[in-house]
């Protein structure tokens, strides 16, 4: 299953939400304000380092871009993919979830 | 995945997930009327409460006060129109307070674990 | 592969129009289908054809349109939803259409996925 997060961890759970339903292998996007929490450096970076290992994490690129982050380090294990990355991993992964 | 029965018809396991409070916002009571025309298509529906979507099962509402509509007794009806598979996050209720004693209807109450384990093998997830 | 696509949120307050339509275009690009868009929620207003934005800006409205007449892709707009709104088929730009939310449904179980985009 592939998992849409698309909020901030910094303002909304949804992240928290999606990660204690996740199961282990299950692949997590960060989307539109959740690439926040790709970010090396925040409070939240060993958290998802760990996540990181136990989920395939990617986050949006243009998403990213936009907001200033093109070239911002990110946590370790987190992979970025553009729009067609997106396509690609909800026809690999079976079904979608979005946590809204 | 999909079953495709010997009619040639598909079926599919589609899970409608609540996880926001009523009135707040209007999505508890649209996801309602989703759930309720899933209903018509013979399809393996599941319905599931977790997080804050519990609240929308709470009793005693009384929404009236707002103008706004007491959908809450719509979840009595689902069983009629033959949603049967309604399930409740225990540790959602558990962090809320709320045991099932507090809910409008008799519910599956699962644990976190199933609930995440029932959602991996839907095929269609609808969420709001 | 078959994707159908679910809209939650109307044009402008929330970036989710912008991904589901981004990602409707990538799909395309990709050789995929988009056998429907349906919009629910305040959705809706994503077919409002007296949406007028700037010159500047992106127009939400023009774009969903025009994906219909390129790639034909079905812009179903749920009924119930849009009557409380106040959008029906007097208001509603090319390419969209009127219908009730048991096309959501119909293309969950005819798409290979279906993608969820909301706030």
């Amino acid at each position: 299953m592939l998992h849409t997060v698309n909020k901030s961890p910094f303002e909304r759970n949804t992240l928290e939400a999606c990660l204690k339903r996740a199961v282990p292998g299950a692949a997590i996007l960060l989307i539109e304000d959740a690439v926040y929490a790709a970010l090396a450096g925040t409070t939240l970076a060993d958290a998802m380092t760990s996540a990181a290992q136990r989920f395939e994490v990617s986050v949006l690129g243009p998403d990213l871009a936009a907001r200033g982050l093109e070239n911002a380090a990110l946590v370790e294990g987190v992979t970025v993919v553009d729009y067609g990355g997106f396509v690609d991993l909800a026809a690999a992964k079976g079904s979608v979830q979005a946590w809204l | 995945m999909n079953e495709q029965d010997t009619d040639g018809t598909v079926t599919k396991r589609f899970m409608i997930v609540n996880r926001k409070a009523p009135h707040g916002t209007v999505y508890a009571l649209e996801v309602l009327e989703m759930v309720l025309i899933s209903a018509m298509f013979d399809q393996d529906v599941h319905v599931a409460f977790l997080d804050d979507g519990v609240w929308q099962l709470r009793r005693g509402q009384m929404p009236g006060a707002l103008e706004m509509k007491d959908f809450s007794k719509t979840y009595r009806a689902l069983e009629g129109y033959g949603v049967e598979k309604i399930y409740v996050e225990g540790e959602s209720l558990a962090e809320r307070g709320l045991s099932e004693q507090d809910l409008v209807i008799p519910v599956e109450v699962i644990a976190r674990a199933d609930m995440a384990r029932l959602m991996d093998g839907m095929d269609v997830v609808l969420t709001a | 592969m078959k994707f159908a696509i679910l809209v939650n949120e109307g044009p402008f307050n929330h970036q989710a129009v912008d991904t589901a339509y981004q990602f409707a275009r990538a799909a395309l690009a990709r050789g995929h289908e988009v056998l429907r868009v349906f919009f629910y929620y305040d959705g809706v207003h994503n077919a409002h054809r007296h949406s007028a934005p700037q010159a500047d800006e992106r127009n939400i409205v023009a774009r969903w349109s025009k994906l219909a007449e390129e790639h034909g892709v079905d812009l179903a707009v749920c009924v119930a939803a849009g009557l409380r709104r106040g959008v029906t088929e007097a208001v509603i730009a090319p390419g969209f259409r009127i219908t009730g939310l048991g096309q959501l449904i119909e293309a969950g179980i005819d798409a290979d996925r279906t993608m969820v985009f909301g706030d």
